[in-house]
């Protein structure tokens, strides 16, 4: 790890000035994730700007009778809080499915959404990877690709989103509230949030330099049945090999995203617009145009499967 | 011991055994090894960081970088708080902050200004154990005992958080209260590894302690 | 003191300490975070400096430069250890690769470095500062294509390669039921919980090393080889060890990098190895592929049992000996096994829990299962119907005790095995497709000598003293209970210190011989010692009785403590063998179970339940006993259904080298495990009558998994770990 300096801020404003003094800032709050990266130098941040005591931490209800969820509220409380609970479960469900409880203790809402890909090639830095350093190359392809992305990827990168928390808030049309140094604020769709690998798999959003997230917010609910369901070889305390998160309706229209087979978590509209069809339509929809390795093709067949059996346990 | 000008007198300093006075010596020492040439003392940076831990109150001048983990083997030699991974992959490493378990791994120490934070020598030493550690000793809850603290921190966690009304991946409905049942903690220790494979043990341990059949 | 006849009656017998389920006297020192593991001995020795490790970026090759000079000039820094600067190092006899690289790599993330400095925090950053060069040299990384080249190794632990017994070819052939199948398994990592670790301290030319080591004296014998330096200027301490499964059985690269540290800082140095480069610079289980013929009778009877096994290794090293058990565990007049062993520049492979057995039985147990299936037998009738009392490649020997078919009938009963429906795929709870596995298991049981001292003081406390090590298997407990029992005193007035090489030299732990051999050095160190206090005592030792603190003989009673009223008592002694493992085949049995489900849709799988019955001598402290019973089940549940590591056949490597790409089962795998002991004692096997179960325990675990799963799927999978995706395409079809 690099030596760096260390600031907290208590607000917003002076956070986002921080970051604009100083050359090779980051934020940092729960960072379990950046802190990781800084170990084995994958991240090198020369500033740490420490965000934790913000004040965003907390679960708000907005006009629209939607969510606003503080960028700091950690990932246990987010799960644990009774409108959630009631309102959002497939985000309570794909929460408490990520990591361990001592992780999402620890874990903000604002750094699992920015939490960078588990490909071993990315994580071992003798390896190439277009990720960790742009043009290097990606050792992935041709490598060990049982867990990589079979939609979306490009020649320079085949890694996916970790997160199993996006993959809820992408089916329930979450948003990123954002502000930057000269104190404008945006709302940023996530739809719109993760920038597709291309040629520069080491873009990975849209946020500029310096842009700090305040919050996540979530449109008012739209009941239907909530489900999560990660596969995985262990049981628990680990990645998906790929997750589907769905909000199904009585009448057997809903929405439906996925982990695990792309660099973001993956929803397709016209997947949604499929589901009533039943899981061999929307994953035709969903997985239009993938590209398997032998390694990672058994990720097309699953995807059906498990979608199929999410339809099934909706239907009750 | 001398402290060398530019070398503030901190906490870690008279911690760590005077570490750098010491290496003033070592060229001289051993002129045949590969030593570093003289150089200036360049510091890297440090931060002030004051915290509680089992009770006690500690004010530490420390390197950025150092984790709330090596803040607690290595300067306050708390060394009951295992490194098993440093990455947040083992559970090892699990203290219990201002009530909270979490990976003191994945922490940096400076990070924890102000915070209460409660290791396996502040759950009970040897005569006086907590029931937890009671437990794992008549449930035979360990092995080599590496991971051991961190279970148990866990495992007392573990049932303040269901008390709490946490829900877990094996909670049957987000909106009932869960229960203390060997499924729940089976989950909810997951994220503390035994390579030595203690669990069915582990589990039996911290059913005895709440009280539970298992 | 030697072993070479059965034992007859002896203090042990009276199993008033021994054979208890005493919690472990090391308990309230684990739970409270007080036991003191190699790291973290701060209080050993002052101005302890931190060394951190490079690795080798390339599998094989040679460093074509290093520029140290940014890693020298960063803050903190006192010392850069590279082959260059080490001076000539020797190699250890246990090792197979060098432990520091340069200029010849062998292996991926061979130490090529160590940086010391000040702090941790230094140290590290610092070792990201070495700039190295290499030139790639072109390596073998697959098994599969390296094969065909692999050839007949020399003996490995005094077995050879190749055995053969009555006409297998001619048998298979005219067989008329036959099976004929390839297995794979994976290679696997310890990945024990606690890094390998040093302190090291020199004074003057001796060194002492504060490590985390299974074998005490191999390693100071190879500390001091690898050195240069004589033996008896090597200390090794190893008290608590963080689990080791053979992945400490030997110096690594740790030791060797903290002793050169030190003596380049001039200073104590710490080492630990990270985790990410643990899996990679330390030694692994190696894969193996394996084939399998049986032939039978159509009424269940084997007539030909031929096993092949092809592992490789880096050049020097040997083979993973998979077809061990196969000589031993089934009758059958017509038999071949065969080892080949083809170079592979992956890291080195070497012991890891039960080896040999552990992936042999993967297959073989797996074979046994497919063969009962083709003949509509049981499989635990089937195994059953094919049990031998005798060496089957010797039949003169005999086992000196042998309960395989109790283990599995009693089992049975147990588990519930006659309510299984033998049609596989049919059984459902729910999504869950249900199954039920079996296998046997197997593992050799061994004698080591083992030496140990006791010392008895005027308050009649005793101390024993061995450099056994306690890996968690309870050595500290169960050494405590064999001198207690041995001076009739309670547990409490013994202290045990293990793990110093000081101490004399013990069995150490390994090849699951440790509580067996250690508590028989013991005991043998106890005996010399009840002759010196009853003759301190004015007693007859031949009728001395050590009973409640006492010592009595000819209608006289007195206090032990008298004994050493004016000095302390000591006694030293080993206990050795004769030929009574030649004479009888010495083995441990066992019978696994297990019931997992699957998920007909994902194809998850899910452990339900998990039994072993397990027969295996007298068994010490059955608290204990069971512990390493369901901590080998759990491995092998690992290695049934996740652990694998990736090899990256283009660069070399095995690409999930930490514990988040490294599966090894949590919790939520693990159902609650039930393990019974079959009431035993072997009079062949030491005056405790006791063998091991620490490395029985996972053998045939991973066999009865992939069992089950066949049971819940009909899906058979002969190519470990057994995962969704090598299912997904048979599963019933999904509405």
């Amino acid at each position: 790890m690099k030596s760096f300096t260390y600031e907290r801020v208590d607000t917003p404003a002076a956070a986002t000035a921080a970051f604009a003094r100083n050359a090779g800032a980051r934020f940092i709050a729960g960072g379990t994730n950046l802190l990781d990266l800084m170990k084995l130098e994958i991240e090198t941040p020369a500033h740490l700007i420490d965000v934790s005591r913000l004040g965003f931490d907390r679960i708000e209800a907005t006009g629209d009778g939607g969510l606003r969820i503080g960028a700091m509220v950690r990932n246990t409380d987010l799960a644990s809080d009774a409108r959630v609970r009631r309102d959002y479960g497939l985000l309570s469900r794909a929460l408490v499915a990520g990591a361990s409880g001592q992780l999402r203790n620890k874990a903000t809402t604002a750094g699992n959404l920015l939490q960078r890909t588990r490909c071993p090639y990315f994580y071992d830095t003798n390896q190439p990877c277009n990720k960790r350093k742009a043009g290097s190359g990606c050792a992935a392809i041709g490598g060990f690709s049982r867990l990589h992305a079979v939609v979306g990827a490009s020649e320079a990168c085949i890694a996916t989103h970790p997160s199993d928390m996006a993959v809820a808030m992408q089916a329930l049309d979450a948003a990123v509230e954002t502000v930057d140094a000269a104190g404008k604020t945006r709302s940023i769709a996530l739809a719109d949030f993760y920038r597709a690998p291309g040629t520069t798999p080491h873009l990975e959003t849209t946020l500029a330099p310096g842009e700090l997230i305040t919050a996540v917010t979530l449109p008012k609910p739209v009941g239907g049945i909530h489900i999560y369901h990660k596969v995985r070889d262990r049981a628990s305390y680990a990645f998906a090999l790929i997750s589907v998160g769905a909000v199904v309706q009585p009448d057997g229209s809903g929405r439906v995203a996925l982990g695990g087979v792309g660099y973001k978590p993956w929803r397709v509209k016209a997947a949604d617009a499929e589901l009533p069809r039943g899981a061999k339509a929307a994953t035709a929809a969903l997985l239009a145009g993938a590209k398997t390795s032998h390694e990672n093709a058994y990720k097309l067949p699953l995807v059906e499967r498990t979608l199929a059996g999410v339809l099934m346990q909706a239907k009750g | 011991m001398s402290i060398p000008d530019d070398y503030s007198i901190s906490r870690r300093g008279l911690l760590a055994g005077g570490a750098v006075s010491a290496a003033a010596a070592t060229v001289a020492a051993n002129p045949e090894a590969e030593v570093a040439p003289a150089k200036p003392v360049r510091r890297p940076p440090t931060a002030r960081v004051s915290f509680e831990v089992n009770g006690t109150a500690h004010q530490l001048e420390l390197d950025t970088r150092t984790t709330l983990l090596d803040a607690l083997r290595e300067h306050l030699r708390l060394t009951g708080t295992k490194k098993g991974c440093d990455h947040g992959q083992c559970g090892a490493c699990t203290v219990i902050v201002d009530g909270r378990r979490i990976n003191s791994c994945l922490s940096l120490a400076v990070q924890h200004d102000g915070d209460r934070i409660t290791t396996i020598e502040g759950l009970g030493l040897p005569g006086k154990l907590h029931p937890m550690q009671e437990a794992f000793v008549t449930h035979d809850g360990y092995q080599c005992g590496y991971c051991t603290p961190g279970q148990i921190c866990s495992a007392v966690a573990v049932l303040d958080e269901i008390n709490a009304g946490i829900p877990s991946h094996v909670t049957a409905n987000l909106t009932d209260a869960p229960k203390v049942t060997t499924r729940e903690l089976r989950e909810r220790m997951s994220g503390n590894i035994c390579r030595c494979g203690a669990y069915s043990n582990i589990i039996d341990a911290i059913t005895d302690v709440a009280g539970v059949k298992a | 003191m030697k072993f070479d006849t059965p034992a007859t009656d002896n203090p042990i017998d009276r199993l008033k300490v021994v054979g208890k389920p005493t919690n472990r006297i090391d308990g309230p020192l684990k739970t409270s975070g007080t036991a003191p593991y190699a790291y973290e001995r701060h209080d050993v020795v002052p101005n302890q400096a931190y060394g951190y490790v490079v690795g080798s970026a390339i599998a094989k090759g040679r460093i074509s430069s290093m520029d140290l000079r940014a890693a020298r000039a960063a803050p903190g820094v006192l010392a850069i250890v590279t082959a260059a600067s080490a001076g000539k190092l020797g190699k250890g006899d246990f090792n197979t690769a060098r432990l520091l690289g340069g200029p010849d790599i062998q292996h991926y993330h061979q130490a090529v470095a160590l940086v010391v400095a000040e702090s941790f925090e230094q140290a590290r950053a610092a070792a990201a500062l070495v700039r190295v060069q290499y030139t790639r040299a072109k390596g073998s990384y697959d098994l599969a294509k390296a094969m065909d080249g692999a050839v007949k190794p020399p003996p490995a632990f005094g077995t050879e390669s190749d055995t053969r017994f009555g006409d297998f070819d001619s048998a298979f052939a005219s067989a008329p039921v036959k099976l004929d199948a390839r297995y794979t398994t994976p290679d696997h990592s310890h990945a024990m919980m606690e890094p390998h670790a040093s302190i090291a301290s020199w004074d003057g030319d001796k060194l002492t090393l504060w490590t985390s080591n299974q074998m005490i004296a191999w390693s100071v014998g190879d500390m001091a080889k690898t050195l240069g330096i004589p033996k008896e200027n090597v200390r090794l301490v190893s008290p608590y060890i963080g689990g080791g499964f053979g992945g400490k059985l030997f110096i690594r690269s740790d030791a060797v990098l903290a002793a050169l540290g030190a003596k380049a800082a001039g200073r104590p140095v710490k080492v630990a190895l990270p985790r990410p480069l643990m899996t990679n610079n330390t030694t692994h289980r190696p894969a193996t592929i394996q084939r399998i013929r049986l032939g039978a009778t159509t009424d269940g009877k084997l007539t030909a049992i031929g096993h092949e096994s092809w592992s490789g290794d880096l050049k020097g090293g040997g083979p993973e000996t998979a077809v061990a058990q196969t000589r031993l565990l089934y009758a059958a007049p017509h038999r071949m096994t065969a080892m080949r062993l083809a170079v592979l520049d992956l890291p080195e492979g070497n012991a890891m829990r039960a080896p040999g057995e552990a992936p042999g039985l993967m297959a073989l147990e797996i074979a046994i299962d497919e063969m009962a299936e083709r003949l509509g037998m049981d499989p635990v009738a089937f195994r059953i119907l094919n049990d031998t009392q005798v060496d089957p490649e010797k039949p003169e020997r005999p086992f000196s005790q042998r309960r395989l078919n109790e283990c599995l009938q009693f089992g049975s009963e147990l588990f519930g095995w006659e309510d299984r429906n033998p049609e596989p795929g049919v059984t459902r709870d729910g999504r869950w497709l249900v199954g039920m596995g079996v296998a046997a298991a197997f593992r050799n049981n061994l004698a080591e000598k083992s030496a140990a001292r006791v010392r008895l003081d005027r308050h009649g406390m005793v101390v024993v003293e061995t450099d056994m090590t306690d890996i968690g298997t309870g050595s500290y407990t169960i050494i405590a209970q064999t001198a207690a029992e041995m001076l009739g005193i309670p547990l409490d007035q013994v202290d045990v210190r293990l793990g110093d090489s000081r101490f004399p030299v013990s069995a150490g732990s390994g090849g699951q011989w440790g509580a067996n051999s250690s508590t028989a050095g013991v005991y043998a160190a106890c005996v010399k010692l009840r002759t010196a206090v009853a003759e301190k005592l004015g007693l007859d030792p031949a009728d001395a009785v050590f009973e409640k603190g006492k010592v009595r003989s000819g209608g006289k009673s007195v206090a032990l403590a008298k004994a050493a009223a004016d000095g302390e008592i000591v006694a030293e002694d080993f206990m050795e063998y004769g030929d009574l493992a030649q004479k009888f085949q010495q083995s441990t049995f066992g019978a696994h179970f297990a019931e997992v489900g699957v998920d007909a849709i994902t194809g998850e799988i899910r452990v339900r339940r998990m039994l072993a019955v397990c027969a295996a001598g007298r068994i010490l402290n059955p608290k204990a006993a069971r512990s390493q019973v369901i901590g080998a089940m759990t491995m092998g549940a690992g290695a049934a259904l996740m652990e694998e590591l990736a090899v990256d056949k283009r660069f070399g490597f095995f690409v999930n080298h930490d514990l988040a790409g490294y599966e090894v089962p949590v919790h939520a795998d693990i159902p609650h495990q039930e393990v019974v002991f079959l009431d035993e004692v072997d009079p062949t096997s030491s005056p405790m009558k006791a063998k091991g179960v620490g490395e029985l325990g996972i053998c045939g675990v991973a066999a009865a998994v992939a069992n089950a799963v066949h049971h819940a799927t009909g899906i058979r999978v002969r190519n470990y770990p057994v995962t969704l995706d090598k299912l997904l395409d048979k599963l019933p079809d999904v509405a």
